[in-house]
Formats: structure tokens, C-alpha cells, sequence
């Protein structure tokens, strides 16, 4: 399978270029926000940052403070359901490149996703330790006071593996997934169970 | 028991279980990781959990960076040690959220401020076993995105055509695995809880994740039970992360408690692969003695 490079801010034509399926190695500058800022940012707060073709991350990274500057232990994706409601929204206002975490999003979101060219791309979930050696740096710090793991780092990164899950398309490996094992759960819940072994 | 033995014991017991992923769980995801089908998405999924873990355990880095909530369950005889240990958990896990360990994972619902050190209104969730034998000390940080897939149903559920006997749990727990899909980072492992009320079930099936996934249950029926719904759930072609494939679960633990006649709860506690399990045996001075 193709692997691409991308780098963050993504422009226009690369979102709306990338496919479901698509490998991707991601460096430059990514965001993360997660469900405070999420809910601060529909409930009009303004951003601090210019969001424009970024990766906004669903990330609650550990961080720690080393002299004066910040050093990222774990950085793994959380679950992006959670952003469902705010995320469209969100992607019609800031206009980023990609939202990228774990679980794949909704309807909303990839409608949102065709609207504006963006992207979702997925990383795996609990992988932090391999996630975090494509971090090289912290470069800035915002809304601090949502505490650490819900503040907005902005990251430096190089060469990070990520798979598009949904696309401009209106695409969704997540939705493909579900629908293909709702088939198969029924039959199984018409095979019933027998207490007794064969013996 | 010594005070500050007991700090650097639980300090290790805690670190370990945060940074070095239980043998078991990795033997299984080396097990799934052949299975996978070549180039497929599962495979490289799993590949990337693999090298992960091992890299986490070289350079004693958190597994995850959601080091999850913390449980404890100390085991001992009802004397003042308990106490001491209580206050040995809380330093210690005051101490490795500095060092960056385990993250900051306490918020006030009321204020919504982070308390910053992991600890609060009963936080670490700390659980006192009395027992006539050695003192041991269970810790398992659990992650949020799979605590909010876990999940409880009673019986009879319509909407399930599932009744009030085995099939019917059977049923549950399938249903519990299709919803959580990806999103409490599978593979996972499950602890189930038959029976009980809505309070223990949640506790009983949170503690079957303490058991090692080759280990044998004591029930005969409730062993084959295992035995189909990850035959089973593993059909359902979820997959790592959810994105497709054969390892959609690594294990199923059932237990079960007695029930009030009027309720049948089926209590699904859901772990992600990064299932952060440990205990250890304590000697009389609060040394470990011996990793279980
Ligand atoms: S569910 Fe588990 S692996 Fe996934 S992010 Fe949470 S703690 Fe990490």
C-alpha cells in the first residue's frame, strides 16, 4: 500500500487528495485538543492559535516540565467519539487540514469532512511510546489552565504513522467495519448456546 | 511495617504495572500478531503495539500515556499495616505522576480542576481484603476510553432476545463487544460479572481482569462460555483499533454472584490490550517478597 508524506499545515489540494486506506507519515506541526478545549472552542472561546490546514490531535499527552522547557513522554490518541458533537462545528470555523485520534467519528464529522476537505486520520490507540518518538519538540503551550493533559500543545513531529480511516470522499473504514459486524452478530445471536460439551 | 520500605515497594509496584506490560497479554498479542492476514491493517496495528510495548519497557515509559485510574486491592491480615500501606499508595503515586509515570488523571466533577497529583474523593480507589495469610497488594490502572465502553445489562433485554439464562449473557457480552467496536482500543480483554447487584457486578467484573489469560476457570460451563463468545466475538472481523481483522478480543473472564431473584445483571468490564495488571507479595517489613 502507498506511503505518503504529508506534512502539517496540510494545504487544500492534499486533504482533499487523500483516500480511505491511505498510509500516511505525518511531520511538521500538530495540535491537540481534547474535550475541554473541544467544549471551550464551540461555547465561542477563540482559538489562540491560527488552526488553518493544521492536525488538530485528540491527544492527553504526558508531559513534564524539564528546566524550562517541556519534554513529551506519552502522547498516544484518546477516543474521538467524544468530539462528535463538537467536531463539525469546529471544522467549519478553524478550517483544519485533519483531525486525527483513535475510533474513527461520526456522520456529522464526515459530512463536515466532505464540506470542507479535510481528513481523519487514526493512530493506535495505547502505542504512546512508539507515538512519541516521532514528537521531537514542544513549541508552544496554550489554555494551561485546563490542566495538562487537556491544554493545546502544539508539537513539532517527523515522520509520524498514521492511516486515513475517512476521507473528503465521504468515506469511512469506521462505518464499513460496523456494518459488516452488525451482519455477522446476528446470525450469532441466533445460534444459541449449549450448557452441555459434546461428551 | 516500615513506613518508608513500604513507600519504595509501592512505588515499584506501581511503576512496573504502568510501564511493563503483563507477559500473558504480550505472549497473546505475538499469537494474534501471526495470525493477521500479510500487509493487512490488523497486522501492522498489532506489529506497532508490540514494538511500543517493548519500547515502553526499555526506557520505563508509561504503556499508554492514559496511565488510567487506579485501583488497589490489598490483601492482609486486619492490623495497622493496612493503613500504612493506604498512605504508602497515595505518596507513591503522588511521586510517580511527578516523574511523569502516570499522568494527571483527577479531575473534581464539581470545580472541574485537575487536582494535579492523581490523587482525590476517593481517589486511587483502594479496596481492604481481610484474610488469615500474607499480606499482597493488586494494583490495575485501567484506561478511560475502555471504562466507557464497559458496560451492564439486565435481563431479559427485548431488544437483544436475550432471557434470563446463559444464552442470554452470551447475547450481552457479544453485544457489549459490537458497540464498543474500536473505541476502547482493542483487542480487548473482558471481565464479566453474572449476577450480583449493579454495584458489585461492576467491581466483580473489573477483578476478573486480574486473571491471567491462560488460566483455567473453576466453573466448568462458565469455562466453555469463555471459550464461545471469543470464538465468537473474534468472527465479528472488528479487529485491532476496530479497523478490520481477525484479534478483536485476547481474552474473556467470567465470574459470577449470587443474585436477588428479581435481577439478572450481565456486567461487562471492558480492558484495552494495554490491561495494566500487577500484585505483589509483601514480607513482614513491607518489602516485596515475591511478584505474583
Ligand atoms: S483504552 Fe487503553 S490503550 Fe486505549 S488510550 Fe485508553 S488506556 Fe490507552
Amino acid at each position: 500500500m502507498a506511503l505518503r508524506q504529508i506534512s502539517s499545515p496540510l494545504s487544500p489540494e492534499t486533504a482533499r487528495s487523500l483516500k480511505t486506506g491511505d498510509r500516511v507519515l505525518v511531520s511538521g506541526r500538530i495540535v491537540t485538543a481534547r474535550d475541554q478545549v473541544h467544549k471551550y472552542l464551540a461555547s465561542g472561546g477563540k482559538s489562540p492559535i491560527d488552526l488553518s490546514g493544521t492536525i488538530l490531535y485528540h491527544c492527553g499527552p504526558v508531559v513534564i516540565r524539564e528546566d524550562s522547557s517541556w519534554r513529551v513522554i506519552a502522547a498516544g490518541p484518546t477516543t474521538s467519539m467524544r468530539e462528535e458533537p463538537y467536531e463539525a462545528g469546529l471544522i467549519r470555523t478553524y478550517h483544519p487540514g485533519a483531525i486525527m485520534g483513535k475510533g474513527g467519528m461520526g456522520q456529522n464529522t464526515l459530512k463536515a469532512l466532505k464540506e470542507e476537505g479535510c481528513v481523519y486520520l487514526h493512530l493506535t490507540g495505547g502505542a504512546a511510546s512508539y507515538i512519541a518518538r516521532s514528537i521531537e519538540s514542544v513549541e508552544e503551550v496554550h489554555l494551561l489552565e485546563f490542566g495538562q493533559p487537556e491544554a493545546m500543545w502544539v508539537l513539532k513531529v517527523s515522520n509520524l504513522p498514521a492511516l486515513v480511516t475517512m476521507d473528503s470522499f465521504g468515506n469511512s473504514l469506521h462505518a464499513d467495519v460496523e456494518s459488516n459486524s452488525l451482519q455477522i452478530l446476528k446470525e450469532l445471536l441466533k445460534t444459541p448456546f449449549h450448557r452441555k460439551s459434546h461428551s | 511495617m516500615e513506613k518508608s520500605v513500604l513507600l519504595s515497594s509501592l512505588q515499584n509496584i506501581i511503576e512496573k504495572a504502568s510501564t511493563v506490560l503483563p507477559e500473558d497479554i504480550r505472549r497473546a498479542l505475538e499469537k494474534s500478531f501471526t495470525e493477521e492476514r500479510e500487509a493487512s491493517v490488523a497486522k501492522d496495528t498489532l506489529g506497532m503495539i508490540i514494538e511500543s510495548a517493548v519500547c515502553s519497557k526499555e526506557s520505563t515509559r508509561p504503556i499508554c500515556q492514559d496511565t488510567g485510574s487506579i485501583l488497589a486491592i490489598i490483601k492482609s491480615r486486619p492490623d495497622e499495616s493496612i493503613i500504612l500501606i493506604e498512605e504508602a499508595i497515595h505518596e507513591a503515586v503522588k511521586i510517580l505522576t511527578r516523574n511523569g509515570i502516570l499522568r494527571q488523571n483527577c479531575v473534581d466533577p464539581v470545580t472541574g480542576q485537575n487536582t494535579g497529583d492523581n490523587t482525590g474523593k476517593h481517589v486511587p480507589q483502594i479496596h481492604f481484603v481481610p484474610i488469615d495469610g500474607p499480606t499482597t497488594v493488586s494494583v490495575m490502572l485501567k484506561g478511560g476510553g475502555s471504562e466507557n465502553v464497559s458496560t451492564q445489562y439486565s435481563l431479559p433485554d427485548s431488544s437483544l432476545e436475550a432471557g434470563r439464562d446463559l444464552d442470554g449473557v452470551r447475547k450481552c457480552i457479544l453485544d457489549a463487544v459490537f458497540k464498543a467496536q474500536g473505541k476502547g482500543c482493542s483487542p480487548g480483554i473482558l471481565g464479566v460479572c453474572v449476577g450480583g447487584d449493579r454495584a458489585s457486578g461492576y467491581l466483580l467484573a473489573k477483578e476478573m481482569l486480574f486473571r491471567r489469560l491462560d488460566d483455567e476457570n473453576p466453573c466448568k460451563i462458565l469455562g466453555k462460555l469463555e471459550e464461545t463468545v471469543m470464538e465468537q466475538a473474534n468472527s465479528l472481523g472488528i479487529g485491532p483499533m476496530g479497523l478490520g481483522g481477525r484479534t478483536t478480543l485476547l481474552g474473556v473472564k467470567i465470574g459470577n454472584a449470587g443474585r436477588h431473584p428479581a435481577s439478572f445483571f450481565v456486567t461487562v468490564s471492558y480492558s484495552c490490550w494495554a490491561v495494566r495488571r500487577i500484585s505483589a507479595e509483601l514480607d513482614s517489613e513491607g518489602r516485596i517478597s515475591e511478584w505474583l
